[in-house]
């Protein structure tokens, strides 16, 4: 029984009462200061946290910016005093000014993708479990690890700072495509405002790397003894193949913005080329305004997957846990991610396909974008076949967790219209974009966090999340989340284009005014409902339910053999020893079988 | 006032949320545990079905709302945008099915499997076989998708035909600008440099270039219906894009790469007007790649024509370079610096195609 083994592991505790057991030789029990504790922290589990609260603080941020557009959006003709109050010159007469809104979009898309879905999700969670579901007493690397999280605080200075300048951030959109953003003639944001924007991403891909070598080499070398990689938690080979991505494609995207920066500041001619700006004749000839988009998606699409990745597996594992049943095909889920990994290199070009690309290589682009198909439908059903016959218990992680397999089935789908580059014809850089990378990255990221934050909140503060807010904040956040983003297609088959700040004076547009008040709306709510997840979290670090039991959830892994309040190093005795794999739920009658049970005689095969 | 009224619901609103989750988590201590949470557990279940029917209810209840005002309601206006509309249901239909089918699986499954205590779960790590199938259904679909999306797209962006009408299309912040290659069908030669809007060049045309005497200049765009036009499209300053949402197209304008596009209008603007009972209708030019504050205004027009219409319109049409001689004579000063820069002159392929 595994019970057996725990005690086991605290009797070698009480031996090594103090110190010496650890690895690192570090004794946790003496008292440590603030600032080593809080703050200049190399324990991977309170760098997951400072990665988790940075990332909701930014959320916070990022979120309220969408609903301030979409006030916009839904009320183009009323006037809200109170924004000229808070704004002033940017939303004179209460109304939101066009720089203004184009800050905003901008802002919003960066913060999220980058500062939220990228640090606050994959940086959180590699760092909180990577350590704890392999068996090890930290990340390879400490130090860097610490220093991965201080560039990302860098690169959010910068950031935060730049919202506060007299030219605003940025405004060209996340994408930050020159001429526009190489040219502060062309736009306000394209001042000052750009070149934070762009020295604040060199610190963040410098984080970025800091902390995916260190996952790399943690999943690689530092697994316990009998930790296989075929027994590896599939959120260990998310995160693993998570951080290879950004390993190889981060550096791509820091040439650009170096290049990029050259041309700003130094006169240089990358990706300008024969330019008359507001009547001025601008003396660069020869750069290619194209060559920046290749390097932006050489990143950009990886990117995808890196926010995806780690939601996957977290939900194949939250899904298993709670279906007291193994995850369906494990390796084909390996398999698929591999897949997934190899193929997000090679679909760049596919946000590219009305650039003047060369219609030959975009065959190319068009297959291989929708070769991903096949990898997600694989995903995709194996979760729903995880779910058949099992045993659903919906914790606040499982129903997040479902509503992640529902969202990635709506925006998956309409990937297959957007990937084919004779449908993207009509439908690039409309509202079915937008309906389509918010529903599929953004919303469906969100719930695999949410799900982990809920799954793994007793693990990082040693108690429960109050559940009553967390169905509430599931099922406004889900059903709001559909619709807003549905209605969406609609207006993005009637071609409508998106970042427009007004639509009235189209023709063939302006009919869906009544849409977009209705989607502003929900829009307000479900960013209240956030807030409520946001208060519950910092409500529940210190008030909420106390956690009784190590493995509350009664799963296998490896991080519920821990202490309940695990110290530096994670396990006061020896490192547990695995000897199965992480999905044995409901096997020869029994309802889970820990990783660190040897395989009984009688143990039937599978 | 009301704002701060506004505020004190939310607060009060929030404390009260609060406190009722507060109070049912004492409440299922009292009770037990084990009883809420199979409690919770048939609400969550129950709301699982109910969010499935509602959900594809509502899926319908939006078609019938805003199906008429997007453009499957009226046919493309383009020999292309007929091959994208047909390529679109396609896709819609066999995605549509993919969708219902693991929808109400999930859903339905999550509901179906819900906790029981006399429940013992299958043990059913892998299979094969279904494994196989849900590998290459999937695949013989996309295959079908992609053989005939890239046959409609090489078709697409193949070559024009060659009595095709050429069209000039230049962006700008924030506005498009047309230039015709009048009777030698040949549109004359640019440089960038000697781009001087206050003295009637606002395009830069080298006028050293005898192709570019006869050329017109437009803020709209005229074709002739049931006539192959192909674009050529410019940017001065940065990415836009040249949107035609009727004719199903777009494609960007790059400074300093020229892109083309060819499409075959179909319908004359007066006919859509019919078509789609628009009164007001008009072919619209949307940007639509982000180029600055005012993106969301840079709309431009396009007027499909019969023949006779457009000859009439042509007519009344003076070249540029004329307008700017004549504009020029009394001070001969702009002619030299004109003659200054010449020498910079790059002779641009793709404006003189054909």
């Amino acid at each position: 029984m595994s019970s057996e083994t725990i005690t086991l592991g605290q009797a070698v505790a009480e031996v090594h009462s103090h110190g010496s057991h650890d690895a690192h030789g570090h004794d946790h029990h003496h008292e440590e200061s603030f600032l080593s504790k809080y703050i200049f922290c190399t324990d991977h589990k309170m760098i997951g946290k400072q990665f988790l609260i940075t990332g909701i603080i930014w959320a916070i941020i990022g979120g309220l910016f969408s609903v301030l557009f979409r006030l916009q959006l839904g009320y183009p003709e009323a006037t809200f005093p109170f924004l000229e109050d808070l704004f002033g010159k940017w939303a004179a007469g209460g109304r939101i000014s066009n720089e203004f809104y184009y800050a905003l979009v901008t802002m919003h898309g960066t913060i999220l993708v980058f500062f939220v879905l990228t640090a606050g999700l994959s940086g959180t969670f590699a760092n909180i479990l990577i350590p704890l579901q392999i068996g090890a007493r930290d990340m390879a690397s400490g130090f860097l690890n610490m220093l991965s999280y201080w560039f990302f605080f860098g690169a959010s200075v910068v950031m935060f700072a730049s919202l506060f300048i007299q030219t605003g951030p940025a405004s060209g959109g996340w994408t930050v495509y020159p001429p526009l953003s190489a040219l502060g003639q062309a736009s306000e944001g394209s001042k000052l405002g750009m070149d934070f924007w762009l020295i604040s991403m060199a610190l963040f891909i410098v984080s970025s790397l800091l902390g995916g070598l260190n996952y790399i080499s943690t999943i690689l070398n530092l697994r316990t003894k009998g930790l296989s990689m075929t027994r590896l938690p599939l959120t260990m080979w998310a995160i693993f193949f998570t951080a290879v991505l950004g390993v190889l494609s981060f550096p791509v995207l820091l040439s650009g913005a170096v290049l990029l920066l050259f041309d700003r500041n130094l006169g240089t001619s990358f990706f300008l080329s024969e330019i008359v700006v507001k009547g001025e004749i601008l003396p660069n000839e020869g750069g290619s305004a194209i060559l920046f988009q290749h390097l932006f998606w050489f990143l950009g699409h990886p990117e995808v997957y890196i926010i995806l990745l780690p939601a996957m597996g977290m939900v194949s594992e939250i899904l298993s846990v709670n279906s007291r049943k193994p995850i369906f095909g494990y390796l084909a889920m390996v398999g698929s991610m591999f897949a997934i990994c190899i193929l997000a290199f090679l679909v760049w070009a596919h946000h590219m396909f009305v650039t003047g690309l060369n219609p030959f290589l975009g065959a190319f682009f068009v297959l291989l974008t929708l070769l991903i198909a096949v990898p997600s439908a694989i995903k995709v059903f194996n979760w729903i076949t995880t779910l058949w016959k099992g045993n659903v218990r919906f914790t606040p992680g499982m129903l997040f967790a479902i509503g992640f397999v529902s969202l990635f089935i709506s925006g998956g789908l309409t990937g297959i219209f957007l990937g084919n580059s004779t449908l993207d014809i009509h439908l690039h850089d409309t509202y079915f974009v937008v309906a389509h990378f918010h529903i599929v990255m953004g919303v469906a990221s969100f719930f695999g966090m949410f799900a982990g934050v809920y799954h793994w909140f007793p693990k990082m503060y040693s108690r429960f999340l109050n559940n009553t807010m967390a169905y509430i904040h599931f099922w406004v956040t889900f059903v709001g989340a559909y619709l807003i983003f549905w209605p969406m297609h609609y207006a993005g088959l009637a071609g409508m284009p998106r970042r427009y700040t007004d639509w009235s004076n189209w023709q063939s547009f302006n009919m869906f005014a009544d849409m977009n008040r209705f989607i502003s709306t929900v829009a307000m709510i479900v960013f209240a409902v956030q807030l409520l997840f946001v208060f519950n979290f910092f409500y529940s670090i210190f008030k909420g339910r106390k956690v009784t039991s190590k493995n509350p959830w009664g799963a296998n892994t490896l991080e519920w053999t821990t202490p309940i309040t695990p110290g530096h190093g994670n396990w006061p005795g020896d490192v547990p020893e695995v000897h199965r794999w992480a999905y044995d739920y409901g096997k020869d009658g029994r309802e889970f079988i820990p990783q660190t049970e040897p395989i009984g005689a009688n143990e039937s095969k599978h | 006032m009301s704002g701060y009224f506004i505020l004190a619901i939310l607060g009060l609103a929030f404390i009260l949320t609060f406190q009722i989750a507060k109070a049912s988590e004492y409440v299922s201590v009292l009770k037990g545990e084990e009883k809420s949470f199979k409690q919770n557990n048939r609400i969550n279940a129950f709301l699982m079905i109910v969010f499935l029917v509602l959900g594809l209810a509502g899926a319908w209840w939006c078609n019938e709302l805003f199906y008429n005002k997007t453009l499957l309601a009226q046919p493309a206006a383009s020999d292309h945008g007929e091959k994208i509309d047909f390529m679109l249901i396609l896709t819609i239909a066999v995605t549509g099915l993919v969708f219902l089918l693991t929808q109400i699986l999930l859903f339905w499954f999550a509901y179906k499997y819900q906790f029981s205590e006399r429940r013992t779960v299958y043990y059913f790590p892998h299979n094969n076989k279904l494994e196989l199938i849900w590998t290459v259904v999937p695949a013989i679909f996309l295959t079908l998708l992609v053989g005939l999306g890239l046959f409609y797209w090489f078709k697409i962006t193949g070559d024009a035909p060659k009595d095709a009408q050429i069209v000039e299309i230049t962006g700008k912040q924030f506005n498009w600008m047309m230039r015709y290659p009048g009777k030698d069908n040949i549109l004359g030669r640019k440089n960038y440099r000697l781009t001087d809007a206050s003295n009637g060049n606002a395009l830069g045309v080298d006028w050293e270039d005898g192709a570019s005497h006869d050329d017109i200049e437009a803020t709209e765009m005229h074709l002739v219906v049931g006539k192959s036009v192909q674009l050529v499209i410019n940017a001065q300053d940065v990415i836009h894009d040249v949107g035609l949402v009727h004719f199903r197209l777009k494609m960007d304008a790059v400074p300093g790469i020229p892109t083309t596009l060819w499409f075959t209008p179909l319908y004359t603007t007066a006919q859509m007007k019919e078509i789609t009972g628009n009164k007001e209708f008009v072919y619209e030019i949307s940007c639509d790649q982000i180029c600055g504050s005012g993106h969301y205004s840079m709309r431009g027009v396009i007027i499909v024509e019969t023949q006779e219409e457009y000859d009439a319109w042509l007519a009344s049409k003076k070249p540029q370079y004329l307008t700017v001689k004549e504009a020029a004579t009394p001070t001969p000063a702009p002619a030299d610096s004109t003659a200054a820069v010449s020498v910079l002159n790059a002779s641009k392929p793709l404006a003189q195609l054909k």
